[in-house]
């Protein structure tokens, strides 16, 4: 029992640790893409300089993220004179929370078993034969918690727009809301595509379906059941993150800053910096149900087999750590295009977000759930 | 717009595959150690393109010696429109040739117009524009004022026209075996 309490605190230290360092790095990643895409050069004046010397540390503009996390920390705490005192300030951490807790049911990486792993040391002992799955939570109803926390992030900016006794902001609160529940009609019907394939919600037991190959070479990844799904998921996941083309709660032209226009320092931050850590979940959330997570192609728990029998066995260890690192590297790309995206097209009209919605999106989910629906009865049945 | 443009995605896939497309080639001239970007670092590189008539900052000239060429006559100051110069005039009973000189010569930054008057009035030839710009940008608004020693060292400049005998300083008084 005590073991199993250890094994989820060091799980949930490293995807704390993983998820702010994706908040702190996708800000540099953002800004320097960005200008790499557009000609640029991007952030680059930060520096540190080595004491008592002239050398200037610039290591391409990473410190920018420090000044910028300094300079929160030093701004005015700005409170507008009449507002709804608690709401206001549980505001920003009622849009922080849920999308931390999403990542405690994304599994990271294969079997992990302690007592094989350290075998011969007292560590080894203590752990026995137990072996735990890498996820914090082990959950039948992986995905509906994902549904359930990634439904809450709304109620953060909607109580921060009502609370702060502005126009802009209410506006940005309740474009947010309507956004946010169309779209999230959206995600879970691609989704249900997805749960008939699998016949699971479970997302380990998704992401272990996923380790195969189908027709020879071509991964057993979601993508390759459901490309439709997986373009419609990635569409809404954006949409609920609030980004271009779809950042129309905060869209800075319109609205200053939308919902969290009153916002200032820290708690401000605390805004960006949910956005940039929904950035790395959604990579994560995508990875693990339609990019087989931290699987690879012929890869298995104790090396890799290719066709032809061909076995290159790798010690558990190394594996565990190739599939940790597999899955960092999918989340990354996925989050690096999600920044392409972000700074290709342009915003939305407001009436077009909402038609796009339910005329556009809303079909397509639907065609592509049944025909999903047929295909998997007739799979079934032949 | 036709049915492929309202389809969304086709016309989204070519935009994405556009600005990826300058993303990997600017990438890989990164990595290959060259430069990706159109950026000009402005005050440690300068464009090809900056402008050869360009007279950004002032210069005061200096005599064979190195003092002043600048009379302290104050027509530069007169001249000016936004009236930035200031100057301040003193004497010098060991120099028999220029005897007025200026002990402050300020000119503000923060006002200059760079029209040149200053350079056309002076009939010394102790005041010149050269195609630079004063290295503003600074912490400190105290800073955009240039004295007199900033703006004869920075970039000393001697008027080769004429030859003016070099004054009898004091240090030479003192050393007989000088020249």
């Amino acid at each position: 029992m005590i073991q199993d309490v250890a094994v989820v605190a060091v799980f949930i230290a490293y995807a704390i640790g993983v998820l702010m360092t994706f908040g702190l790095l996708l800000t540099w990643v953002e800004r320097k893409q960005s200008a790499i895409m557009s000609d640029r050069i991007g952030a680059n004046r930060a520096y540190i300089r080595i004491p008592f010397t002239q050398v200037k540390l610039v290591c391409w503009g990473l410190f920018h993220g420090f000044a910028d996390g300094l300079k929160m920390l030093l701004k005015e705490d700005f409170r507008p004179n009449s507002y709804d005192r608690l709401a206001y300030a549980i505001a920003p951490w009622v849009a922080f929370a849920p999308i931390l807790l999403v990542f405690a049911v994304i599994p990271f990486g294969g079997t992990f078993p302690p007592g094989e792993l350290f075998d011969g040391t007292s560590l080894g002992a203590w752990f026995a034969d137990r072996s735990y799955p890498l996820q914090i939570a082990r959950l039948d109803a992986g995905l509906l918690v994902v549904f359930a926390f990634g439904g809450l992030a709304v109620i953060g900016a909607i109580l921060a727009g009502w609370s702060s006794f502005n126009k802009f902001s209410l506006l940005g609160a309740v474009r947010a809301g309507s956004q946010m529940i169309s779209y999230e009609v959206i995600m879970g019907l691609t989704v249900l595509g997805l749960i008939l394939v699998y016949g699971t919600v479970d997302l380990d037991a998704i992401v272990r379906a996923q380790s195969g190959v189908v027709l020879g070479v071509l991964p057993a990844w979601g993508v390759v059941y459901q490309p439709f799904a997986a373009l419609l998921f990635l569409t809404a996941a954006t949409a609920e993150n609030r980004r271009i083309p779809f950042d129309l709660p905060e869209a800075e032209s319109e609205l200053v800053a939308g919902y969290f226009t009153e916002y200032s320092a820290m708690k401000m931050g605390l805004f960006m910096f949910a956005e940039f850590i929904e950035i790395a979940i959604i990579a994560a959330l995508f990875t693990t149900l339609f990019l087989g997570g931290y699987n690879l192609p012929f890869m298995t728990d104790d090396g890799f087999v290719f066709p032809g029998n061909r076995v290159f066995a790798v010690s558990h260890g190394v594996m565990l750590a190739t599939q940790i690192v597999v899955f960092l590297a999918k989340v990354m790309a996925m989050c690096s295009f999600q920044i392409l995206v972000r700074w290709s097209l342009p915003r939305f009209r407001y009436d077009q977000l909402l038609s796009f919605a339910w005329k556009f999106m809303f079909p397509l989910a639907m065609i592509n759930l049944a025909v999903t629906a047929v295909a998997v009865w007739g799979l079934r049945h032949a | 717009m036709s049915w492929w443009e309202r389809a969304y995605i086709f016309e989204i896939v070519r935009g994405l595959s556009i600005t990826s497309g300058v993303f990997m080639r600017n990438m890989w001239r990164w990595v290959t150690f060259r430069k990706g970007a159109l950026t000009t670092y402005y005050p440690e590189e300068r464009r090809a393109d900056y402008s050869p008539i360009n007279r950004g900052k002032h210069v005061l000239t200096q005599r064979p010696d190195g003092r002043p060429q600048c009379i302290a006559c104050n027509l530069c100051a007169t001249v000016c429109p936004a009236r930035v110069i200031e100057i301040e005039a003193a004497f010098d009973p060991d120099d028999a040739l220029h005897p007025k000189y200026p002990v402050r010569f300020e000119i503000d930054y923060s006002r200059c117009i760079f029209c040149g008057l200053c350079v056309e009035a002076c009939p010394e030839d102790a005041i010149r524009m050269v195609p630079d710009a004063p290295g503003l940008p600074d912490a400190e608004r105290d800073h955009m004022w240039w004295s007199r020693d900033e703006l004869l060292h920075w970039n000393p400049q001697r008027d080769a026209a004429k030859h003016s005998p070099s004054a009898p300083t004091v240090a030479a008084a003192r050393s007989p075996g000088a020249p």
